[in-house]
C-alpha cells in the first residue's frame, strides 16, 4: 500500500501575530516528526522568514489579503508552502544578500535563510498570482515498511 | 520571551545588555530605541551584550545593521559581545562578521574602544 501524505492547510490574518503563530505551529509538527532541537529551528525560522516575506512584501500589510500556510508529510520529508495574495516576484531579480555592496542592506535576507536552513527552496507563482513559496526538509529517520524508526 | 534591554557604563563605554529574541516586531523595534536614544544622547561607544539572545531573525539582523550604520555615521563605534552559537552562526552564514567586530571578553572589549 502506498504510504499516504497528510496535508494541513491553515489560513493566516496578515497580522504580526500570523508570524509567530505560523512559526509555533510548524515547530510543534517538526518535534512530532522527530526532528532534533537544531532542524526544528531551522524550520520554525524558514516558517518565520516566508510568512513575514507574506506580511510585509506579498500582502503589503493588507488586513483585507490572506496568507495560505500548507504543510504536507509524506514519510520521507515535510513541505511547507507560504502563499500570499501578492503581485509575485522572480527570484532571479532579488539582490543577493552576500554581495559585498549589499552586507549593509537592513531587508534582503529573508529569503537566502529559507534557502539556507532547509534542503529544498523554490519560489512559485501562485495560482492567484501571488508568490508561492515552496521549502522540503528531509525527515531525519524515515518509518521503515514495517512501521518501525531506522536507528540513526 | 520578548527582548528586554539595560544600559550600564563602564568607563566612556555604554553596555547594553538584551535578553530574549530580536525578531520582527517589539524586538527590533527595543534595538532601534535603545540605538537612537543612546546616539541622542551623545553616546558614541556601544557595546551590545546578546550573551543572553539566542534568537534572531531577518528583521533583527536588519536592525542590528541599522544600528552599526547609525552609530558609524555619528562618529561613533558599534560592537558585539558574547554572541550565542545560533547567533554566531547567522551572523557567519549572511557573511556579517566581516562587517561586525565581535568581542568575546568584556575587558577587552571595552578597552578596545578608540
Amino acid at each position: 500500500m502506498a504510504a499516504q501524505t497528510q496535508r494541513i492547510e491553515i489560513t493566516l490574518e496578515t497580522l504580526l501575530d500570523s508570524v509567530d503563530l505560523a512559526e509555533s505551529i510548524t515547530m510543534r509538527i517538526a518535534e512530532a516528526l522527530g526532528f532534533g532541537e537544531e532542524d526544528m529551528h531551522k524550520i520554525g525560522m524558514s516558517v518565520r522568514e516566508g510568512v513575514i516575506n507574506a506580511y510585509n512584501y506579498g500582502n503589503q500589510q493588507d488586513r483585507r489579503k490572506k496568507i495560505v500556510m500548507t504543510v504536507e508529510l509524506a514519510p520521507e520529508q515535510m513541505t511547507i508552502r507560504v502563499l500570499d495574495q501578492g503581485k509575485g516576484f522572480n527570484i532571479q531579480e532579488v539582490p543577493d544578500p552576500l554581495s559585498e555592496e549589499n552586507l549593509l542592506r537592513t531587508s534582503g535576507r529573508g529569503l537566502f535563510l529559507m534557502r539556507a536552513f532547509m534542503d529544498e527552496f523554490d519560489v512559485r507563482s501562485g495560482p492567484g498570482g501571488g508568490a508561492e513559496l515552496v521549502m522540503v526538509k528531509k525527515i531525519p529517520s524515515a518509518v521503515s515498511g514495517n512501521g518501525q524508526r531506522q536507528p540513526e | 520571551m520578548a527582548l528586554q534591554g539595560t544600559t550600564r557604563e563602564v568607563q566612556d563605554v555604554v553596555i547594553v545588555d538584551f535578553s530574549g529574541k530580536i525578531t520582527l516586531g517589539e524586538g527590533s523595534s527595543l534595538l532601534r530605541r535603545t540605538i537612537k536614544d543612546l546616539i541622542d544622547r551623545g553616546r558614541r561607544k556601544i557595546l551590545i551584550n546578546l550573551d543572553d539572545v539566542d534568537y534572531i531573525d531577518s528583521s533583527g539582523i536588519g536592525e542590528l545593521v541599522s544600528a552599526y550604520t547609525t552609530v558609524r555615521s555619528s562618529s561613533g563605534e558599534l560592537k558585539l559581545l558574547n554572541l550565542t552559537k545560533r547567533v554566531h552562526d547567522l551572523l557567519q552564514i549572511t557573511r556579517l562578521f566581516t562587517v561586525f567586530d565581535v568581542q568575546s571578553d568584556e575587558d577587552v572589549a571595552v578597552r578596545s574602544f578608540r
